[in-house]
């Protein structure tokens, strides 16, 4: 951590480590054309960033599974190292932090008091708050006092991961612990959401950098995210687009289709619907994305991801089964209910036919119908 | 539950559900319906007047040589989108995929591009068939709101799947709901108005012919 020098501009921390203005234009710039940002915003973020001082950014999290922290400690573009180490002052995550028990909360409390309405709230996980909270508590409080209290001198609220978002899997039916994403507690502050299960390293570190070196809330979309990593559906960006276009989908997973590596429409992928920069900026330092493993999107970065039927049953299927999926067993059943209605329906109004029409009319034989 | 979700979950069943329900209806009450007794003497037997029926389906397919002229023209036009409309409903992927999921099997499609392609030209003949309808004074008279609200419903079944497929005005998973929720009200429409011709319009001219077979008039 790095408390102490948290007042020190980012252009005095790199000093003090001996980095150059020159490698600091170039890691500015690597990150603004990691985020899709107009050329000159590189050499702006850097001069901004330079005479800021290191904004105090406080992580909390919750209801969650640290796949979301797994995932910022892999970021390339910044490293996680350049992020906590040059650009912000990382006050408190009790993954990453050395500190525990009271020392950890009293660096929180400390740093939310120095801070008060300028540090970046950034929250990983949902909150439950059923049984008072009780599902989910830190230091004897419950995971939505904190967070209510957190909130309080917050500048903004950066949502990591699709539980912070939307609920994620602990939102999911039956929501046993009444979990509710942070927009459903906090409405009076900003609020950026980096969904994903697990967001990307890029998108996450990428939308904090933004923030602090504009002071900006970004462009968001209607589910309150960053448009510059949310704009675009996987499936715009996908390298198997082309195989879509062409009517070319793999049936099944190992099937030549599949091998040839197109569309993965039909086994599932939910690309088409799911708005997330994989496709792109992709994992592990530009090496792959889902996809491109032979796995069809999920689009965990969408709300309600996991009640949304099958991952494995294409978007254009029916689906009122009770797992998403319907059996063309339940679509006969349907069916012939239907047409047993019918027929009684078609008897009962002939009936009433014949018994307007008068029988003894023997003349014409006009057809039936046109 | 999402719009996506709701179109191709609970509202897709009602819409099979009435659809079922409405065209087995209409087909025992049209089955159902008595006969005026005719008195005259039968001029074919009673197999001939049902071969006359065939006969009468086949040569009511095709334009009279005689009316060619006049009628050849309109009957292009209809014949060009209905062949695109069963090119796009049947031979489009994720269309074959959706059908599977109903029935349990499918079939080979066509490249998307060239169903997106049939989809525009066959869009483009609708509305010159709507242009057809409402500046010939004999069509317009003819047609009162259930041609029109059919051609409206199918024509929105097209729009609605080309913005899906061209990502046109909205996200995805937004306009594929929209398409979906189209083609659920054209399901529910269907058995009620005069998209029914498509069950009816064969045993129709069957009927006919055979009526007139019966009076030795096969034509």
């Amino acid at each position: 951590m790095t408390q102490g020098t948290s007042e020190l501009t980012v252009g005095e921390m790199l000093l003090k480590y001996g980095i150059s203005r020159r490698s600091f234009i170039k890691f500015c710039t690597a990150t603004a054309s990691a985020m899709a940002l107009p050329p000159w915003m590189g050499p702006a973020m850097a001069e901004q960033l330079r005479n800021s001082p290191r904004p105090s950014v406080v992580y909390l999290s919750f209801q969650e599974c640290t796949g979301c922290a797994e995932s910022l400690t892999r970021s390339f573009a910044p490293t996680i190292e350049n992020l906590i180490f040059n650009t912000i002052s990382l006050d408190y995550n009790d993954t990453l932090m050395a500190a525990a028990g009271e020392a950890a909360e009293s660096a929180r409390t400390k740093a939310m008091q120095d801070n008060f309405g300028k540090y970046v709230l950034v929250v990983d996980g949902s909150v439950p708050t059923g049984a008072g909270g009780a599902y989910c508590a830190a230091g004897g409080r419950s995971a939505v006092d904190i967070l209510r209290e957190a909130a309080k001198g917050a500048a903004a609220i950066v949502c990591v991961g699709t539980c912070a978002s939307f609920g994620g899997i602990p939102f999911a039916d039956p929501n046993p612990t009444t979990a509710w994403p942070v927009s459903g507690i906090i409405s009076d502050k900003p609020i950026i959401n980096v969904s994903g299960c697990p967001p990307m390293p890029e998108v996450i570190t990428g939308t904090l950098l933004q923030f602090i070196s504009t002071g900006q809330v970004p462009d968001l979309d209607e589910h309150r995210r960053p448009k510059v990593f949310f704009g675009n559906t996987i499936h715009d960006r996908c390298y198997r687009r082309p195989f879509y276009d062409q009517g070319k989908f793999a049936k099944s997973f190992d099937d030549e289709g599949a091998r040839n590596g197109w569309c993965l429409y039909e086994l599932g992928c939910k690309g088409p619907t799911t708005y997330n920069a994989c496709a792109t900026i992709k994992w592990n330092g530009g090496t792959s994305f889902p996809i491109q493993s032979g796995h069809g999107c999920i689009g965990c970065s969408e709300p309600g991801f996991w009640d949304k039927g099958s991952f494995y049953s294409a978007l254009s299927t029916a689906a009122w089964g009770k797992a998403g999926e319907v059996a063309p067993r339940q679509v006969g059943k349907l069916a012939a209910g239907a047409a047993a209605v019918g027929v009684a329906l078609g008897v009962a109004s002939a009936g009433v036919s014949r018994l307007r029409q008068r029988p003894s009319e023997p003349h014409g034989n006009e057809p039936k119908g046109g | 539950m999402d719009l996506l979700g709701f179109a191709r979950g609970p509202a897709l069943k009602v819409a099979l559900a009435i659809f079922c329900v409405g065209v087995v209806w209409r087909f025992v009450g049209f089955a159902l319906l008595r006969l005026r007794r005719d008195l005259n003497k039968p001029r074919v037997s009673l197999l001939g007047s049902w071969a006359g029926g065939l006969v009468t389906v086949g040569s009511r397919s095709w334009p009279h040589p005689e009316f060619i002229g006049r009628t050849g023209a309109g009957e292009a036009l209809g014949y060009s989108y209905h062949i695109g409309l069963f090119i796009v409903v049947l031979l489009f992927e994720p269309h074959i995929v959706f059908l599977g999921s109903l029935f349990g099997f499918t079939w080979p499609g066509l490249p998307s591009s060239l169903i997106t392609l049939i989809s525009v030209l066959t869009l483009t003949l609708f509305l010159a068939v709507l242009f057809r309808r409402v500046t010939n004074p004999v069509l317009r008279m003819l047609s009162n709101f259930d041609d029109y609200f059919s051609w409206f419903i199918t024509a929105l079944v097209l729009v609605t799947g080309l913005a899906a497929t061209a990502h046109i005005g909205a996200p995805y998973e937004k306009l594929l709901a929209w398409h979906i929720l189209s083609v659920d009200g054209l399901l529910v429409w269907f058995p009620f108005g005069k998209l029914m011709h498509a069950f009816y319009i064969f045993p129709s001219r069957a009927v006919n012919g055979a009526l007139l077979a019966r009076k030795g008039a096969v034509s």
